[in-house]
C-alpha cells in the first residue's frame, strides 16, 4: 500500500523537522511561539473542509464538518491574532515610532 | 483538470514551506512578527488550494461559509477582547478547540462515512477520536484551573486518581480494539467517553507552576490530533503541518521542564507540587518567625540611595496589572541616576515568556530584560531588589535545602544582594506551597500590599523627596 507508506514518511519528515526546527528558543518568545504553534494545530480545519465538500449531500456530514470547521477557525483566526498581539509589542523596542503611547518623549536617560 | 491538480498541489507545496519558515522564525525575537505572519499566510494558501482541488458544490460552500463565519468571528472578537494577562488560559482554550475539530471529523467519519473504511481509516480514527478528546477535555480543564473555576479536590491527590486513570485508559485501549469490528456501535461513544474523561484526569491532579507545561503538552497533542485526522481524510499537508506542531510541542514542553527542573514523568503523575506534602509544612503565616515588614516609604529611601537596582517580577506582577506602574517607578529611578534592570525568570508568571510580553506592553526596553544566567552573577554588586508577586523562583532553598521540594530549581540568587524588599499581599505560599527562606533573612524586608498599588506609593513617595522632576 504505497499511499500509506507515503503518508508514514510524510509523518516521519515532518516529525524530525519539528524537532529540528524549534531547536533553541529565547525564553522570551516561548509563549508567543505556543500560542503560534497553537495556531497552526488548527490546521485541522482542512479536514473539515475535505469533510464538507466530500458530503455528498449528506446532512450529518455538512453539519458536522461545519461545526468543526467553526472550532478549528477559532483556534486558527484567535491563535494567529493573539501571536501578532504578544509579538507586537516586542517589536514596538526599537523605534516607538507610533504615538500610542504619550510619555515615551518624557524618558529620561 | 489535470493542470488545476498540479496547481493545487504546487500551492500545498508552497503552505508547507512557508509554515516551516514561520515556526522558524518564531523562535527568534526580531523574525518573530512576520513570521506568525507568514504562517497565517500558509494556512490561507493551504486552505485555498484545497479548495482548488475539492471544488465544492454549492450546498457545501454553503456550510463552509456558516462554519468559517461563526469561528472566525468568536476566534476574532475573542482575541481582541482577551486581557493580556489571561494569555495561558486562552491558548489553552484555543487549544481545546482544536482538538475538538479533529474529534468531530474523526466522529463524522465514523458515523457516516465508515461503510467502506480499510483498517488503516479505522485505526487513524481511534487516534483522532482518543487524541482529539483528550486534547478538548484538557484543555478546557486547564482552562478551569487558571481561571480558578476548578480546584484541585483532594481524591486526585492520593492513590486513587492512579487508579482511575489507569482503569479508564485501559477502558480505552479496548474500544479501541473493538472498533473495527463496529465502527458506529458501543465502542466508538465508549472510547469517546473514555478518553473525554481521561483528559480530565490527567489534567486536574496538576496544579500551579505546572500548568504551563500542561498546556504546552495539550498543545502539541492538538498536533498529533490534526496529524491523525489528516490520516482520516488523506491529507498530507494536514499530517505534515500536524506532525511539525506536534514536535515542536514537545519540544517546548521539554525546555518548559528543564526551566523548573522538573521531569515530565514527575510533572505527569507527581500530584500538584507540595499540594499533598504533610500539611503542616504548607504555606501558612505561622510557619515564619523572623519577617521583617515595612512601609512604602522606607522602601523609596532605599530606592533613593541606590545605584543598581532589580525588579523581579512574578505573577503577582501580572495579577495587579502593575507593568506600567512599574516602567513608571523604573524612569524615575533611572533619572535620579540608578541603573535599572529586570530579572526574568524562565517559568515566571505562568508561562514562560509571560513577564517579558507583559514589561514589553508597558515600553520596558528589551536590553533591559535580564535572563537569570545573565542576572545571576550581578546580584552580589546590586544594591536593592524588588520582587514584585515572584515566590518560588527567588527561593534559596531551591540551592541550600536538599529536602525542600524545589531544590534543584535553576533560582534568582536574589539573597545574594545587599537589600531586598518583597512586595506581596500577604505571606502565603507560592505554587510550590512552601515556605520562602528568602523572607526570613537579615536583608530580606516585606512590602505587603498590592504590587500596583504599592509601586504607585513608591514613585508618589520619590517625587515628593524630588525624584525626577530636576536633574541636578
Amino acid at each position: 500500500m504505497s499511499n500509506l507508506s507515503q503518508a508514514l514518511w510524510v509523518l516521519l519528515l515532518g516529525s524530525l523537522l519539528g524537532l529540528e526546527l524549534i531547536g533553541k528558543v529565547p525564553p522570551t518568545l516561548h509563549t508567543p511561539l505556543m500560542s503560534g504553534a497553537n495556531a497552526i494545530s488548527g490546521i485541522t480545519v482542512l479536514a473539515s473542509i475535505t469533510l464538507v465538500a466530500n458530503a455528498e449531500g449528506n446532512p450529518a456530514l455538512l453539519i458536522l464538518g461545519s461545526v468543526s470547521l467553526g472550532f478549528a477557525l477559532f483556534n486558527v483566526i484567535g491563535g494567529f491574532l493573539v501571536t501578532d498581539r504578544m509579538l507586537a509589542m516586542f517589536s514596538r523596542k526599537p523605534s516607538s515610532s507610533k504615538a500610542t503611547s504619550t510619555k515615551p518623549s518624557g524618558v529620561g536617560q | 483538470m489535470n493542470v488545476l491538480d498540479l496547481f493545487g498541489y504546487s500551492i500545498d507545496l508552497l503552505a508547507v514551506l512557508l509554515l516551516a519558515l514561520g515556526l522558524k522564525g518564531l523562535s527568534t525575537v526580531r523574525s518573530a512578527r512576520s513570521a506568525n505572519g507568514l504562517a497565517a499566510l500558509a494556512m490561507g494558501l493551504a486552505v485555498l488550494g484545497l479548495l482548488l482541488q475539492v471544488q465544492p458544490d454549492p450546498i457545501a460552500w454553503l456550510w463552509i461559509a456558516i462554519g468559517s463565519a461563526a469561528g472566525g468571528l468568536l476566534g476574532l472578537i475573542t482575541a481582541r477582547r482577551v486581557p493580556m494577562t489571561a494569555m495561558p488560559e486562552t491558548v489553552a482554550l484555543f487549544n481545546g478547540c482544536g482538538g475538538m475539530a479533529s474529534l468531530l471529523v474523526a466522529l463524522a467519519v465514523a458515523l457516516y462515512d465508515s461503510a467502506d473504511a480499510d483498517l488503516v481509516s479505522i485505526i487513524s480514527i481511534v487516534i483522532s477520536v482518543f487524541v482529539g478528546a483528550i486534547t478538548f477535555s484538557g484543555s478546557i480543564a486547564a482552562m478551569g484551573k487558571l481561571q480558578g473555576w476548578l480546584g484541585t479536590p483532594g481524591w486526585t491527590q492520593s492513590g486513587i486518581r492512579h487508579a482511575v486513570n489507569i482503569v479508564l485508559a485501559l477502558m480505552a485501549v479496548v474500544a479501541g480494539f473493538a472498533l473495527p469490528a463496529d465502527p458506529t456501535g458501543l465502542p466508538l461513544w465508549l472510547l469517546l467517553v473514555v478518553s473525554t474523561l481521561l483528559g480530565i484526569g490527567v489534567t486536574l491532579p496538576i496544579g500551579g507552576a505546572d500548568m504551563p507545561v500542561v498546556i504546552s503538552l495539550l498543545n502539541s497533542y492538538s498536533g498529533v490530533a490534526a496529524a491523525a485526522a489528516g490520516f482520516v481524510v488523506g491529507s498530507q499537508l494536514l499530517i505534515v503541518a500536524g506532525a511539525m506542531v506536534g514536535a515542536a510541542g514537545l519540544i517546548l514542553t521539554q525546555v518548559m521542564c528543564t526551566g523548573m527542573n522538573r521531569s515530565l514523568v514527575s510533572v505527569l503523575f507527581g500530584g500538584a507540587l507540595g499540594g499533598s506534602a504533610p500539611v503542616g509544612g504548607g504555606g501558612d503565616e505561622a510557619g515564619y518567625s523572623r519577617i521583617v515588614s515595612c512601609s512604602a516609604e522606607e522602601c523609596a529611601m532605599a530606592l533613593e540611595n541606590a545605584e543598581r537596582v532589580v525588579f523581579v517580577p512574578g505573577y503577582g506582577l501580572a495579577v495587579a496589572q502593575a507593568q506600567h506602574a512599574l516602567r513608571e517607578l523604573s524612569k524615575l529611578l533611572e533619572a535620579n541616576g540608578s541603573e535599572v534592570s529586570y530579572a526574568i525568570h524562565p517559568v515566571a508568571g505562568r508561562m514562560p515568556g509571560h513577564m517579558n510580553v507583559l514589561l514589553a506592553e508597558a515600553d520596558v526596553p528589551y536590553e533591559q530584560l535580564l535572563e537569570m544566567d545573565t542576572v545571576n552573577p550581578e546580584f552580589p554588586r546590586t544594591d536593592v531588589v524588588i520582587v514584585l508577586g515572584a515566590n518560588d523562583v527567588v527561593n534559596p532553598d531551591a540551592k541550600n535545602d536538599s529536602t525542600s521540594p524545589l531544590y534543584g530549581m535553576p533560582v534568582l540568587e536574589v539573597d545574594q544582594s545587599r537589600q531586598v524588599f518583597v512586595v506581596k499581599r500577604s505571606l502565603g505560599a507560592g505554587y510550590a506551597g512552601i515556605k520562602n527562606a528568602l523572607f526570613e533573612l537579615p536583608q530580606t524586608a516585606m512590602v505587603f500590599g498590592d504590587a500596583k498599588a504599592v509601586l504607585q506609593q513608591l514613585c508618589t513617595e520619590l517625587r515628593s523627596q524630588g525624584v525626577g522632576k530636576v536633574a541636578a
